[in-house]
């Protein structure tokens, strides 16, 4: 089947003359598409859910967080971390323990 | 590539598997994944057919298991979809595109794709996989893209030759690695921009390609159009898409994906007691050995009429001598039948002849070996990551 493709295409297409090998020339021109943002993923409701989708929101769906194990505070509290030395995230420093709290209630266990 | 509806493809994907085979939940819109939170909604993206989505934004799709029966090569609106960062170009004109060439290089080049098609084209079958596919599957759990086994595909790769490019360029001397970066961008300035790195005599390699046809058609636009990066036998991280900007390095490249992300132990095998700390770390590379069963999903109620078991075997780039199936969950084992060998890049296909019995129930365990003589364990090392996961998949069935 994928020979057949190939074939269709290497047709209608200029032979680049090295033997044997059909050539296919690279694209030309436009693609555009429109992504679905976040496809109605929002993040649960609760104490601090205004804190989290102000900082977390800024990069990522709240898939990123809905798919993750059920991680412990800790692992939480490294993960906001991360987000702010690794991904230089701007969470302001009394804004951590809000978020730290909503993701353990939320998506995590103590 | 065809558009085809979701009913139609599940439906597809129920007749290649036999009745019965396909878990109840993939003909709803979400399937549930093996692992806690892995419930998926199953939406079609632009240029792709529904995929299971991990996350919306930036956009990463896994492909349903049950497509990998259909043949050796993934269609391209099937293939799974794994961006880093959320500022990702929603509009790219490949006749406008460039691809800077500079940095220890005697002629700093912007090529253009038309400057590409005066190169010798090259093509190469090659698996690509995201170095956390599987990743759901760790166990202990870890932080990460929570993937099943899906984020992975088989493609025909068409374009030119990274070091037809390079040597236009020209490589001083000093030149020790080179960096690609691509048009996808962070949301924040301060959020590290994604460049991957390789040393300068793997970049130098044959099979090393700035592809832009993908299964003998463009890319699609969220697997990198008009060009990306192509690196068979590693692991997808190295694959840089909408390829824009090359540099090449007198260093070893510092930058946080190189340095900090995409690394694994530098232990024997690459594995770690979990929540150790302290241990050296090298930057991941090549694939490990892996193999699957394709026709028969882990807790399956199977047909009686089911006559072989089918998968699909793969490695980093020596190519697979050998599939061994047990049907008594590791046990005994014994050889499958070999496909066409597409290239040692390539999935390869095979098959072992099944009689099962009514109301029998098993364990198919599947196991490869490699040309270099590697094959996969039967447990599962554990690092940080979740990457380089090959342990032997098992499948517990039962006959109806």
């Amino acid at each position: 089947m994928k020979r057949a493709v190939i074939a269709g295409i290497a047709a209608t297409l200029l032979c680049a003359g090295f033997a044997g090998a059909a050539t296919i020339a690279p694209p030309k021109g436009p693609v555009s598409i429109s992504l679905p943002g976040d496809a109605g993923m929002t993040f649960k409701p609760g104490p601090g859910l205004a804190a989290v989708q102000a900082n977390c929101l800024t990069c990522h769906s709240s898939a990123y967080v809905s798919t993750q194990p059920v991680l412990t505070r800790a692992q939480w509290t490294g993960e906001v971390a991360k987000m702010r030395t690794a991904y230089g995230a701007p969470i302001a420093d009394d804004q951590v323990p809000v978020i730290v709290e909503y993701l353990t209630t939320q998506y995590g266990k103590p | 590539m065809r558009e085809i509806g979701r009913r139609r493809f599940l439906a597809a994907a129920a007749g290649a598997l036999g009745a019965g085979a396909l878990p109840l939940a993939a003909l709803a819109d979400s399937v549930q994944l093996p692992f806690a939170n892995g419930d998926r909604q199953l939406l079609a993206f632009p240029q792709k057919r529904p995929l299971l989505v991990l996350t919306p934004r930036p956009p990463q799709l896994e492909t349903p298991f049950a497509l990998f029966d259909q043949g050796v090569y993934t269609p391209n609106d099937a293939f799974f979809v794994r961006w880093h960062l959320s500022n990702i170009p929603q509009h790219v004109d490949a006749t406008a595109h460039r691809i800077a060439v500079t940095g220890e290089v005697n002629r700093p080049l912007n090529v253009s794709l038309n400057d590409l098609a005066g190169l010798p084209q090259h093509e190469v079958t090659a698996v690509n996989q995201c170095s956390g596919n599987g990743r759901g599957l760790s166990s202990p759990r870890v932080a990460g893209g929570q993937w099943d086994n899906g984020a992975m595909g088989n493609a025909i790769w068409t374009g030119v030759r990274l070091r037809d490019v390079l040597e236009r360029a020209g490589l001083k001397s000093t030149a020790k690695q080179v960096q690609f970066d691509g048009l996808e961008g962070p949301a924040l300035p301060t959020t590290p921009d994604f460049r991957k790195s390789l040393d300068v005599d793997k970049a130098l390699g044959d099979d090393i390609l700035i592809a832009y046809a993908m299964n003998g058609a463009p890319l699609p636009l969220l697997n990198g159009y008009p060009v990306r990066l192509v690196v068979p036998g590693w692991y997808s991280t190295y694959w840089v898409k909408m390829l824009s900007a090359i540099t090449v390095l007198d260093h070893v490249d510092d930058n946080f994906w190189m340095k900090t992300a995409y690394r694994i132990p530098d232990t024997p095998d690459n594995s770690v007691v979990p929540g150790a700390t302290g241990f050296p770390t090298v930057p991941i590379s090549r694939m490990r050995v892996r193999s699957f069963v394709t026709n028969v999903a882990d807790g399956a109620k199977i047909d009686r009429n089911v006559q072989e078991l089918r998968g699909i075997a793969f490695d980093g780039g020596s190519g697979i001598k050998r599939v061994e199936v047990s049907l008594d969950g590791g046990t005994t084992w014994r050889d499958a039948a070999l496909g066409t060998d597409a290239g040692k890049y390539s999935f390869r296909r095979w098959s072992s002849p099944l009689r099962p019995a009514p109301g029998a129930t098993f364990t198919i365990a599947v196991r490869a070996t490699a040309n270099d003589g590697a094959t996969q364990p039967v447990t599962q090392g554990w690092n940080p990551s979740g990457y380089l996961r090959n342990a032997i998949e098992t499948y517990k069935v039962m006959v109806g």
